[in-house]
């Protein structure tokens, strides 16, 4: 049994209190530890990566009891892949907050980053419905307190508007879980999915409740149409630098909506066959339409990219909700790149708001740097739209590509084809204000430059940020072939089952 | 018994959304507290509903005994759902003396926001 599977979630757990209670009156070594603990979780998750390439599925048996008595951590490509997009989005935006100070304008940034890095992880690696649901809770509620991380008028109001709708959320996902367990007996994902295939038609109406209420809970994650209408506020009001690790929190819903739906109620098991597809895809379209408006109906920068985040989440669900191998593949793709590009452009929004104090879409007497700002949201804004030559052209492009199917195509090509339009015109506006409009506006004192220069440590993560999507760009082919194992892997349920569930054999 | 628990669950759960969608501080934390009780009723009854069972097999009694993993789950759900509300609370708290009006729900703009503050004065 490989112990290191149970690492990414034991090394933060342990990490936060040290924190908290050791460290907290001493900013530098908060810093050095929370750094030192995401480095350590970088290089677990590299390790990862490489076993999980191997193809095959490992499981670590928590207190040794067997599936499905016992709760399991599954480690296959899929999970591997996220944690380590979970480490390298952790390590940009951990760089990033210390080097501008956002850390220190409140307290417990670390230990609190920390826990949500453990939840994270957790979620990733959990084979288990109900252990997924407690690391929902401990991501969210280390997100609820990084959410209002300095406190606020707005901050403080958004910030309970998130908690409340999460606490329904979580109300809804123990409803699931216990019309689940109700008609299936089990909550074990492998053991799920070898019950519920079990299952006649004329018996199902209990599991395909209890799967559409799972695609809700996961749809409130994800910020799916009709649920996505939290995410804006949140994103807008939260800390920017969080904004940019809650582009990982997106990915956790759509990632639960492709090992759970996927495995337990997926293509070919006759109970819930079609149930989900059908509602998910008119959903995720609409949701593409919202955030493409939303892009250009924004009036400031920070709601403005939030809703380019939800469209995004559109063009994933768009393309997770074929349940085909290769449409997966094309997702897979399309959330990595999703991901780097919203942490990207958040922590260039944040470079440019924090010089010009208040991040209405309007001219303002031009700030310092301001050639060099252009340059990063130029770059960032090209990423999120999904233009050449960065990922998101690819990605919206294998997207395209891998739904064909007759009735589908026309709604998913027009949908994410005039979302990237809507998005391109929104973010090339805002950019024309921000940065040409404002060269037009004279300072009041020309002399009178107060805001600190950006220094090279404060744009580098940004920096990093956007050479991820065009490593991601540049190293396409190598990164799809092991999507394309991945997706293959996700789709041959009878392994996952036989990995997680074979062992009782050869023990007993 | 069926009968009551049924009913007990539906009973809170349509009280605590009402609440919820009050939209005011106060009744949206007691409105999620009366959901959460209404889920734990319902995690609880989702292993079958056995009167004067015990939820451990005994090698030497009869075979008949209640599914334990449930209660197991609705621990789980109580012990976060309290730390869920203790920081609801706080939160909510912290929300209300900062901006002097304990609604849930925020205007779109800086200056309807301050409409709002005004009229709820």
């Amino acid at each position: 049994m490989m112990h290191w599977i149970i690492v990414p979630v034991v090394l933060p757990a342990l990490l936060a209190p040290v924190i908290v209670l050791v460290m907290r009156h001493d900013i530098t070594l908060a810093r050095i530890a929370s750094v030192a603990g995401a480095v350590l979780l970088l290089a677990v998750a590299i390790g990862f990566v490489v076993v999980a390439a191997g193809g095959q599925t490992l499981i670590y048996e928590l207190g040794d009891w067997p599936a499905p008595f016992g709760i399991v951590l599954v480690l296959d490509r899929l999970s591997a892949m996220m944690v380590l997009l979970t480490a390298i989005l952790a390590l940009i935006v951990l760089a990033h907050s210390i080097a501008t100070g956002w850390d220190a304008r409140g307290k417990h940034f670390h230990a609190l980053f920390q826990f949500q890095i453990m939840g994270i992880c957790g979620a990733f690696l959990t084979g288990d419905v109900f252990n997924l649901f407690v690391f929902f809770e401990v991501l969210l509620i280390a997100s609820y307190g990084l959410m209002i991380h300095a406190g606020g008028r707005d901050r403080m109001r958004a910030g309970l508007q998130y908690i409340v709708i999460n606490l329904a959320g979580s109300t809804l996902f123990l409803f699931a879980l216990g019309t689940l367990y109700a008609s299936t007996g089990t909550l074990n994902i492998a053991d799920l999915a070898a019950k519920i295939s079990e299952i006649p038609v004329e018996e199902a109406a209990l599991v395909r409740v209890a799967a559409m209420l799972l695609l809700i809970v996961f749809a409130v994650k994800a910020a799916i149409f009709p649920v996505q209408f939290w995410l804006p506020a949140t994103y807008a009001n939260a800390p920017a630098p969080v904004a940019a690790l809650f582009a990982i929190m997106t990915k956790v819903g759509a990632y639960s909506i492709l090992r759970v739906h996927t495995t337990a109620f997926g293509p070919g098991i006759p109970a819930t066959d079609g149930l989900i597809g059908t509602w998910l895809f008119p959903a995720a379209i609409i949701t593409i339409v919202v955030g493409g408006f939303g892009v250009l109906g924004a009036r400031r920068l920070m709601p403005l990219i939030g809703f380019s985040v939800v469209g995004s989440m559109g063009v994933l669900l768009v393309a997770l909700s074929a349940f085909t191998p290769t449409a997966t593949t094309a997702a897979l793709y399309y959330m990595i790149h999703s991901t780097f590009a919203a942490a990207a452009v958040f922590l260039v929004a944040d470079l440019v708001i924090t010089r010009r104090t208040q991040d209405k879409l309007a001219p303002a007497p031009v700030t310092v740097q301001n050639g060099l700002f252009a340059a990063l949201f130029f770059a960032a804004a090209i990423g999120m739209a999904g233009m050449p030559p960065l990922s998101g052209f690819l990605g919206k492009l294998v997207v395209l590509d891998a739904i064909r199917t007759p009735g589908l195509i026309g709604w998913a090509w027009t949908a994410i084809l005039a979302g990237s339009l809507l998005t391109i015109v929104g973010f090339a506006r805002a950019g024309s204000v921000l940065f040409w409009s404002s060269t037009a506006v004279d300072a009041p004192e020309p002399d009178a430059v107060t805001q600190p220069k950006a220094t090279a440590t404060q744009i580098a993560p940004a920096m990093v940020a956007v050479a991820m999507l065009a490593a991601l760009a540049v190293f396409a082919g190598p990164v799809t072939a092991y999507l394309e194992g991945t997706a293959t892997q996700i789709f041959d349920r009878a392994g996952y089952i036989s990995a997680v569930l074979g062992n009782q054999d050869e023990e007993s | 018994m069926e009968f009551i628990i049924a009913s007990a669950v539906g009973v809170l759960t349509a009280g605590g959304v009402y609440l919820m969608l009050r939209l005011r501080t106060f009744p949206v934390i007691l409105g999620i507290a009366l959901l959460s009780y209404a889920v734990n009723l319902f995690l609880f009854a989702s292993g079958r509903l056995a009167v004067n069972l015990p939820p451990i097999l005994s090698k030497y009694g009869d075979a008949s005994y209640t599914d334990p993993l449930p209660q197991a789950l609705t621990l789980t759900a109580i012990v976060i759902s309290f730390g869920m509300t203790a920081v609801l609370v706080m939160i909510g708290l912290a929300a209300f003396l900062e901006a002097d009006s304990d609604q849930i729900n925020i205007a779109a703009d800086d200056t309807d926001t301050k409409t709002n503050k005004d009229a709820a004065q």
